[in-house]
């Protein structure tokens, strides 16, 4: 019983680290292809699918967040008299944690899921052959726009998170709580600096290489048929998100 | 044009292609016929590199491809087309834009020039005008028509066909032979067919291969392959005329 349990361990790790070099050679391989050739034409219609597709839904995870956080946090600090930190602490935190991870979480479920129905389509109807058919590295020529459009767009879109969720970090402090607006944009300036939105920042163009990597990866090596288009669509999102908590820790530790 | 010498191709335990030795002249259509499974469509996959064999060589215009690097064998691929069995049209572009994308993506040719190519491979395949048609609204004879322009777009001296008439009715499995035919005269290439389609393969081929569980058992030219003496292939050609007499 104990071996059996032993062996089954062992061959998830095998596979998990299967799974870790595939991916990482499939990094390697979108940045090796890149520069060959780039398709500004491509790498804009990428960036803005990926744009529309998830502004609605990040402005309104981001905006619910800075306002629930606000309503579980303000009233304790107000009876504590630090009324003047929360637009502060609501500032780091976004900044920092929630914008980047939100943003990235959001658009795995949106944009990365999407990538891999469209590539594991692609795959199973013998697009991607058609592709090697005629001398194109399919890599370059679907991971590639992918890769950079998600690098730049999931940047893009924690900007604008993080300014959504202080916003609503704003309306429930003075609406709910009737802090000053004053007090709440001063609290921000005193408390964050650039270095918290920074690693945001960074951290955002991290998780989007990891959404493209990821989503492209799973598409490629998608099993025949509906039920396989499917499946690698749901690990894929699972898979992103599992790595995107994973590095922002590590991130975290190393930015901080 | 090709030459295979003594490739296998095996899929884990499973040998799929026993030492295939085989060579296809210039200029010539060769039709490589056989049951479901029997390794046809996976040895064209590995004339085009899609696959690599196991063991063995495939020289295609003089260089061996079995352990050529990708890049490489992307320069040969710019001289040979394939139509897919499914024609595997890209379809989040139009037709014209499936039909140009090779052209696009390999030369500096002006928008015009495209444009004009485009246009005149898809008259040659019987579908003038339909460039900006999406692959969804065509039926299964005008996707492969479509496959076959956009396979014919870059003038390549060799053409592989899968399975070109499967799924289609008899009347357009004419048509398309047909069609494969004028493009064979029009080219002057050389052309590959996989098919399980005796009578297709005996009115588009010069010369006919059988491959039968793996191995090649027969090639010859069509007059002379009726005649051949060996068991699977008779049997072969029997049950497909049967097939065909109850079909009718």
């Amino acid at each position: 019983m104990f071996i059996r349990f032993l062996e089954y361990i062992g061959s998830w790790v095998l596979k998990l680290l299967f799974l870790v070099g595939d991916m990482t050679l499939l990094l390697w391989e979108i940045f090796k292809q890149l520069p060959k050739k780039l398709r500004p034409k491509h790498i804009l219609q990428q960036m803005s699918h990926l744009g529309v597709d998830t502004l609605p839904i990040v402005s309104l995870t981001l905006l619910f967040t800075g306002m629930v956080m606000t309503l579980q946090m303000a009233g304790e600090m107000i009876q504590f008299g630090a009324e003047s930190t929360v637009g502060g602490v609501i500032a780091i935190a976004t900044g920092r944690e929630l914008g980047p991870v939100l943003v990235g979480v959001v658009t795995a479920g949106r944009v990365g899921s999407a990538m891999t129905a469209e590539i594991s389509t692609m795959k199973v109807t013998e697009q991607i052959d058609a592709l090697r058919c005629m001398a194109v590295n399919p890599v370059g020529y679907l991971a590639g726009p992918r890769m950079l459009a998600c690098m730049v767009m999931v940047p893009l879109l924690t900007v604008y998170g993080n300014l959504i969720s202080v916003l609503g970090g704003w309306l429930v402090s003075k609406e709910y709580f009737g802090i000053s607006n004053y007090v709440y944009w001063h609290s921000i300036e005193q408390y964050a600096d650039g270095a918290d939105f920074s690693g945001g920042l960074i951290k955002a163009v991290v998780f989007g290489m990891v959404i493209a990597t990821v989503g492209c990866y799973y598409g490629m090596r998608a099993p025949e048929g509906a039920q396989g288009v499917g499946m690698a669509t749901t690990r894929s999102v699972v898979t992103s998100i599992i790595i995107i908590f994973l590095l922002n820790v590590i991130l975290s530790w190393m930015l901080y | 044009m090709i030459r295979i010498e003594n490739v296998c191709k095996s899929f884990g335990e499973k040998q799929v292609l026993k030492n295939i030795n085989m060579e296809i002249r210039e200029g010539e259509t060769l039709a490589i016929i056989g049951g479901s499974g029997s390794g046809k469509s996976t040895l064209l996959r590995l004339l085009i590199g899609l696959d690599r064999p196991t063991s063995g060589e495939i020289y295609i215009m003089g260089q061996a491809i079995s352990h050529m690097q990708e890049a490489e064998l992307d320069k040969l691929r710019m001289n040979m087309g394939m139509v897919f069995q499914y024609s595997a049209l890209f379809d989040s572009m139009t037709v014209g834009e499936n039909v140009a994308f090779g052209l696009r993506e390999h030369t500096d040719l002006s928008e015009e020039e495209i444009q004009t190519i485009v246009a005149r491979k898809l008259e040659q395949v019987g579908l003038p005008g339909i460039q900006s048609t999406m692959p969804g609204e065509l039926s299964g004879g005008m996707k492969k028509r479509v496959g076959l322009a956009r396979a014919i777009a870059f003038d390549p001296k060799i053409i592989f066909y899968d399975e070109p008439s499967s799924g289609l009715d008899p009347i357009t499995t004419v048509k398309i032979d047909e069609l494969m035919k004028e493009t064979q005269k029009k080219q002057k290439a050389t052309s590959v067919v996989v098919t399980h389609d005796m009578v297709s393969a005996c009115n588009i081929a010069d010369r006919i291969a059988m491959i039968y569980e793996g191995e090649l058992i027969a090639i010859d030219t069509v007059q002379n392959f009726c005649h051949i003496k060996d068991e699977r292939v008779q049997s072969f050609m029997q049950r497909m005329y049967m097939g065909r007499e109850q079909a009718e």
